[in-house]
């Protein structure tokens, strides 16, 4: 504003601002002529036009950031003392014109000059008009003022009347008082009469009004009048109208008694009613033990009526309503009729004491006890079912809705039995999980099952067993995150029974933590090690991938899934309990026990399937008058071919695993009767019987180089390990069975064949190919000892056939 | 309590038997299995003083050697069975033997004599079984006269009566497992107990029971183990336990009156179990030889006819060992494996107690090692005391 200030009309604006417009006017009409300003008229309004333009531009201008000193004419900050302020207190107009005269170029002179005379032009016609305004008001104002002058002059006379009319009045005012002093003496004693016989009337009327209330059943009426008379007719008794008065009355009342208990007793009229009627009735004096025993033997009736009710709906036959439903009856029902007898009860029989305290309690917890038993029977039926919300909410209505009663009838222990109520429920509802989900487990594994007995047909080996895998995995995590989320309802916050201490800690701890998750992966455990117990050793009963399957699912939560579940239960229901939780460590070591089990039994089976084969090979074929090997037998063949899709089937569940370096071109051996010095060593007692001191010493240095080998072996969780053990299975059953039957020269040639045969493919599944080797020896030196005519093959023609097959 | 030195046949060998009839000596007979030389039964006499081996050989000419019995009443009479190949066509026949008199009661030759003055068996019969097949086992009647006999031959059970001083084997009564697919007895025992009227077989995975009245079926243990049923024994004290191992690594307890589920079960074998045997007079001690080269020995204590162990008085204890013996027998008795024998370096087909010193035993594996072995001193006390 400290712009618009000087360019505004000002009715008084400061003396040295006009003394400076004048000084300019004055200067300017020295300096040179007016009239060679811009175009745009001085006069009247239309002179701010430009101005409003130019503050507009300087706004504009404010806004694009140009600094305030580029707004043409403004100074950048007007200073208060500075003498060639126009509108400065301290202008000076011989400063001012000076600096002017010196800073300035002649055509700004000029220029400053048409301003000043135009901007005085302005002024001069603000002036003139603000002056013509001023004195228009003033005329106005002189002509009220007059007016008002006359008025005043008026009312003066008037009051003056008033004043003497007023004296008058009082005068005669105060005669008449006087006047009637005494006759308003004689009116009041007759009104206190008046009112003495009124009460005498209402007692001589009582009893007729009593039998009218009380056929009217007005009780309430009846009742205070019978309390207003009771003390009068009390204290006036010895007078015989009176106590004839009483008399009646007290015949009366007692008729009115009997209506009332009559009333009370029929009851059907609700409790609010029952409670009016126990108050007359004490209110009438009536002994309040009897009526307080009285009292509730009706309030159970009434409350034996709901619990008939709730007891109706829970029938076998009729569609039993939801839970919820049941849980609000109750709660509306019973509850609530319990609420209002107790309120009732506290009310009207408070002067009773402990003992009716003690009263009510007892007749609460039997009531309560039986209203609990028809909800847990109802709760019961709702164990089987899967909707766990409705159930919470469903509790929790029940729990809060017995909360307001527990207040009040702390005693009866009311809230706390139905803590136990919901609490006992919580804990079936986690066994049902549990069961739920071991019942998902059990799907899950036949659900495996199918589908690996299914794809069969399709011919291709390993039906997606990672896929199978991966979907088992998912399926049980999500049934246990779904059976965490069910049982999280019952900690909710809003639910009533949340911060109880049991499911703030046992709950939580030993329930969810413990009970379901634990006990969940221990029977999962359990399950899966139950294949490996199972009578069907055969091989029948389980399939081998299922084994598999199951050893990897065991082997993966070892090492994830069940600290991810565990960490996962551990946030959810944050722990507060301190009771001893089973560490993650020993459960991972659970599961990876059973994961070797399983594990273990696959290769035994796996082991038995090839193992069989070559059993019932060798024990089938007569081995003496058998031809001149001319091809690998096909059950050979057949044993690389299973060994191969084992080999492809753990590969798709597990690594691969380390084997030992291997040595030069390994599947180059032949094998031969006599070629490795070993075996040499090993059978050379057989061809010289009748050296037993060579043989020890033989024999002694032999078992330097060979190790036990132990046949089934613990199995370590990679494919190499897995195929080695079922390897060593089946040529360990090769020797022995090869060890029970008599070759002729034929035989032993074909058994040498199918050695070598095995050897040239079997080595690359196992951990140490130098077993293959010891053992594939064994089995040929084993077959040239049972062989009373050994004439092994060449080893060259042995390559030839066993590259031909 | 060192392990006894192994001895060694020189030949292979799957048969072993204690030389029943004898109750002074430690003798075992053993039978070699040789295609290419003459078979032999070297009979070992143990001299448990000295702790010397003495061999004698015999020779058994007749072929390999698969099972040998020696007769409970007659220290010189045994039978084996044998292959015999003829025409590209192998038969096992069995036939009972006489040993010269003067090997009945052992010689104390040195071995290397042994070897050159090899003596001949006796022949006293063969079992015919030209009709039967392929003869499995010889069983004698246990605690018998030594003239009945039963042999198990393909898928016949057969009675034999030895008459004329054992020159003559009559067939008394038989009877055959009748069923789908190639049936074949592994094995049997004859039970002890019951006046010797049971005898108990083994083929594939099912274990009978037979009366030796009637010729037929008692009991019948489906699927026993998971795999074929090896071998099977009675227990010497306890008349309706038996015990059966198989290719399943494991042994199996029963009572023939409760067939579902065994008894109890040991897997402590890593192949196939070839033998059990209970020790015939302490029966917790069980021997097992499996081709895992292997030999445990149990102590089946809870099962056993002694569960609960002898009480035993504190005075008798002197020696520290015994000391802690005493010890034991007051904690509750527990099954458990007493020793594992690793001394052999082949499969060990055969395993059997000594008949005259109930704490020694003899195992034999497929490379004709024979290893001859003691309970452990501190267990023998533990169950004397």
């Amino acid at each position: 504003y400290g712009s618009r200030k000087f360019l505004l009309p000002s009715p008084f604006p400061a003396s040295s601002s006009w003394a400076a417009v004048g000084a300019m006017a004055a200067a300017a009409t020295a300096g040179s002529s007016p009239g060679s300003g811009p175009g745009d008229s001085p006069e009247g309004p239309e002179a701010e036009a430009p101005e409003r333009r130019r503050k507009a531009h300087g706004m504009l201008k404010l806004y694009y950031g140009l600094s305030e000193g580029e707004a043409a004419g403004r100074p950048a900050g007007p200073d208060p003392l500075d003498p060639t302020d126009l509108n400065g207190a301290h202008f000076d107009p011989e400063v001012y014109l000076d600096k002017l005269r010196r800073e300035c170029p002649l055509a700004q002179l000029m220029d400053s000059e048409t301003d000043m005379v135009r901007q005085i032009r302005a002024l001069d016609s603000d002036m003139q008009t603000l002056v013509y305004e001023n004195y228009n008001k003033f005329i106005s104002a002189t002509d009220t003022i007059r007016k008002m002058k006359n008025d005043f002059r008026k009312m003066e006379d008037e009051m003056d009347r008033l004043a003497t009319n007023m004296a008058v009045i009082t005068d005669f005012s105060a005669r008449i008082s006087a006047t009637l002093q005494d006759r308003h003496e004689r009116i009041t004693k007759l009104a206190g009469v008046h009112a003495l016989l009124r009460k005498l009337q209402f007692l001589f009327e009582l009893p007729s009004r009593l039998t009218k209330c009380v056929e009217l059943g007005a009780y309430g009426q009846a009742v205070r009048y019978q309390g207003r008379a009771q003390a009068v007719l009390q204290q006036y008794q010895h007078l015989p109208s009176f106590r004839a008065i009483q008399d009646d009355c007290q015949v009366i009342t007692a008729r009115l008694a009997q209506q009332l208990r009559q009333r009370f007793r029929e009851g059907g009229s609700g409790a609010p009613e029952q409670a009016e009627c126990v108050e007359l009735l004490l209110a009438l004096g009536e002994p309040a033990e009897e009526l307080c025993e009285e009292f509730l033997a009706h309030a159970r009736g009434r409350l034996e009526e709901e619990l008939r009710s709730l007891e109706a709906e829970l029938g076998p036959s009729p569609p039993a309503p939801d839970v919820l439903e049941f849980t609000d009856h109750g709660g509306s029902g019973f509850v609530g009729g319990l609420c209002h007898v107790a309120a009732a009860y506290q009310e009207l029989f408070a002067v009773q004491g402990p003992a009716g305290a003690e009263k009510l309690a007892a007749f609460a917890r039997e009531l309560g006890s039986r209203y609990f038993a028809l909800v847990e029977r109802r709760l019961a039926q709702e164990q089987g079912g899967g909707d766990n919300s409705l159930l919470v909410r469903a509790l929790d209505r029940f729990h809060r809705r017995l909360r307001a009663p527990g207040a009040l009838l702390a005693a009866a222990g009311l809230a706390d039995a139905a803590t136990e109520i919901v609490e006992r429920v919580a804990r079936e509802r986690l066994g049902h999980h549990l069961q739920g989900l071991r019942a998902a487990f059990l799907g899950c594994l036949t659900d495996v099952r199918q589908a690996l007995a299914a794809p069969r047909v399709a011919g291709k080996e390993g039906p997606g067993l990672a896929e199978l895998l991966a979907n088992v995995a998912s399926s049980i995590l999500s049934h246990i995150k779904a059976s965490l989320a069910a049982v999280h309802l019952f900690t909710a916050k809003e639910v009533s029974f949340s911060n109880k201490p049991y499911f703030r800690g046992e709950f939580c701890s030993q329930g969810v933590r413990e009970g379901l998750i634990v006990g969940f992966i221990r029977s999962m455990c359990q399950t899966a090690q139950s294949f490996c117990d199972s009578p069907g050793e055969k091989g029948g009963a389980t399939p081998p991938a299922l084994l598999l399957l199951l050893s990897r699912l065991c082997l993966d939560y070892e090492t994830a899934t069940i600290s991810y579940i565990l960490t996962l239960t551990d946030e959810q229901f944050l722990v507060q309990d301190q009771s001893p939780v089973t560490p993650v460590s020993t459960l991972c070591a659970e599961a990876r026990e059973t994961a070797r089990r399983l594990l273990t039994h696959y290769v035994k089976v796996q082991g038995l399937v090839i193992s069989q084969m070559l059993r019932k090979s060798v024990e089938t074929r007569d081995w003496l008058s058998t031809l001149e090997p001319r091809n690998v037998r096909a059950v050979m063949k057949r044993v690389v071919e299973d060994t191969t899709a084992i080999d492809v089937q753990v590969g798709l569940l597990y690594e691969e695993g380390v084997r030992k370096a291997q040595s030069s071109d390994s599947s180059k051996r032949t094998f031969s009767v006599y070629s490795s010095s070993r075996q040499q060593g090993r059978y050379a007692p057989s061809y010289t019987p009748s050296a037993p001191m060579d043989t020890n010493l033989l024999s002694n240095i032999q078992k330097l180089f060979s190790e036990r080998i132990d046949v089934f072996s613990p199995v370590e969780f990679n494919k190499v390990s897995v195929l080695t053990g079922i390897i060593k299975i089946s040529l360990k059953t090769l020797l022995e069975c090869v060890r029970l039957r008599t070759f002729g020269r034929f035989g032993l040639q074909q058994v040498q064949v199918d050695c070598h045969f095995l050897q040239l493919y079997l080595w690359r599944f196992v951990a140490d190919e130098e077993l293959v080797h010891l053992l594939l020896d064994e089995v040929v030196a084993s077959a040239a000892l049972r062989c009373p005519d050994p004439v092994p093959m060449e080893p060259s023609v042995v390559e030839v056939i066993c590259e031909r097959g | 309590h060192l392990p006894r030195p192994p001895k060694v046949l020189g030949l292979q060998a799957r048969a072993l038997t204690p030389q029943t009839a004898e109750t002074d000596a430690i003798r075992f007979l053993v039978g070699t299995q040789s295609l290419k030389y003459d078979n032999q039964i070297h009979i070992i006499d143990f001299d448990d003083e000295n702790n010397i081996i003495n061999k004698n050989v015999l020779l058994h000419q007749v072929g390999e050697i698969w099972h040998i019995s020696a007769s409970p009443a007659d220290k010189g009479v045994l039978a084996t069975c044998y292959n015999r190949t003829s025409d590209s066509k192998v038969l096992t026949c069995a036939a009972v033997w006489r040993m010269p008199k003067e090997l009945e009661s052992g010689s104390h030759e040195s071995p290397d004599d042994s070897s050159s003055t090899a003596q001949t068996l006796e022949l006293l019969c063969h079992l015919d079984n030209t009709a039967h097949g392929n003869m499995a086992c010889v069983m004698w009647e246990p605690m018998g006269d030594g003239k009945k006999i039963i042999s198990l031959a393909d898928n016949h059970i057969l009675l034999w009566d030895l008459q004329e001083s054992s020159s003559q084997a009559v067939l008394a009564s038989s009877a055959s497992l009748e069923g789908k697919g190639q049936l074949r007895f592994t094995s049997g025992r004859w039970s002890p107990h019951h006046n010797c009227t049971q005898v108990a077989t083994a083929s594939d995975t099912t274990l009978r029971g037979w009366d030796t009245r009637s010729m037929s079926q008692i009991y019948c243990i489906e699927n026993a183990h998971g795999q074929l049923v090896r071998d099977l024994d009675f227990n010497p004290n306890k008349q309706y336990y038996l015990a059966s191992c198989g290719d399943d690594c494991k042994v199996k307890f029963w009572d023939t009156r409760n067939v579902t589920e065994p008894v109890k079960t040991l897997e402590e074998h890593s192949h196939w179990v070839w033998n059990v045997r209970y020790n015939h007079s302490h029966d917790q001690l069980v021997l097992t030889g499996s081709s895992d080269s292997r030999v445990i020995l149990s102590n089946m204590v809870s099962i056993s006819s002694e569960p609960f162990g002898h009480l035993v008085d504190d005075d008798d204890i002197s020696d520290q060992e015994d000391h802690r013996s005493e010890e034991k027998s007051k904690e509750p008795l527990q099954d458990n494996v007493i020793a594992t024998y690793e001394e052999h370096e082949d499969s060990v087909y055969a395993v059997d107690w000594s008949s005259a010193d109930p704490w020694l035993f003899a195992s034999l594996s497929y490379d004709g090692r024979l290893v001859i072995n003691r309970v452990p001193r501190a267990l023998k006390y533990h169950i004397l005391l």
